[in-house]
């Protein structure tokens, strides 16, 4: 099965909860952002105490949980924003 | 960098960016840290950012505004690091011809600005702990304006 090798960044909170601020992971492809999250706290005890449905970013934008992830992505997890923004992970259709 | 600081930001900075003997009207919005949580007692706050993503995802909103508001031109500033109460965390200088478009760009910018950047908040109390701030204001209560053609997927 091929497999490709992502990064995976946590900020604010969920750095201290993971207790360091990026993981390499290596995921069987195809794959999805809810797929990496799943690996990330299957692997590191601390994310165990990540949302299942955090808000999230590939490649520096927006994405849904569904969303592919590719070789060379970097899949961001971020908790709530600041300003007020539950749900910008789930675009209008 | 060009959207981020850790010095307090420079208005007269942002006005060069974007000041044009064709626009007359200037709007700027300044956000500060200010001292209201339930309990008080707060004496700073903690910005903590996505740097790279702050810069794109600024770089996209600022590129919505000319579509919509023609002649309009806007520059953004978000300081990073601890800053004190009274301190702007954030400021906007939207220019148009006219004024209407100015306040107009202005507007779109902070609230897209709030609800799209990857930006977090710690608070330093008086009594030396530290929290960190969630969302502050009901996501969807942006009276006046229209969210973007496009959501940021």
């Amino acid at each position: 099965m091929p497999t490709a090798t992502v990064r995976v960044r946590f900020f604010a909170r969920y750095a201290e909860l993971v207790g360091r601020d990026e993981v390499e992971l290596t995921v069987s492809i195809p794959t999805t952002v809810g797929d990496v999250i799943r690996a990330v706290q299957a692997a590191h005890p601390g994310a165990r105490e990540l949302p299942d449905r955090p808000l999230v970013a590939v490649n520096l934008r927006h994405a849904k949980l569904d969303a592919a992830v590719r070789a060379g992505d970097e899949v961001a997890l971020l908790p709530p924003l600041a300003g007020g923004s539950e749900g910008v992970s789930e675009p209008r259709a | 960098m060009t959207h981020l600081t850790q010095q307090p930001i420079s208005l007269d900075a942002l006005l060069a960016r974007v000041a044009s003997p064709e626009r007359g009207g200037t709007c700027i919005f300044l956000g500060t840290v200010r001292n209201a949580a339930d309990d008080g007692g707060v004496t700073a706050i903690e910005y903590s950012v996505y740097d790279e993503m702050v810069e794109a995802e600024l770089g996209r909103i600022e590129s919505e505004v000319a579509p919509r508001w023609p002649g309009a031109h806007v520059a953004t500033m978000h300081r990073v690091g601890r800053i004190g109460v009274g301190e702007a965390s954030v400021a906007i200088v939207a220019t148009a011809p006219h004024r209407a478009e100015a306040f107009a760009a202005c507007r779109y910018v902070i609230e897209e600005v709030k609800r799209r950047l990857p930006i977090w908040k710690q608070e330093y109390r008086l009594d030396g702990s530290t929290t960190w701030v969630g969302p502050s204001e009901a996501p969807g209560h942006r009276p006046g304006v229209s969210p973007p053609e496009q959501a940021p997927a």
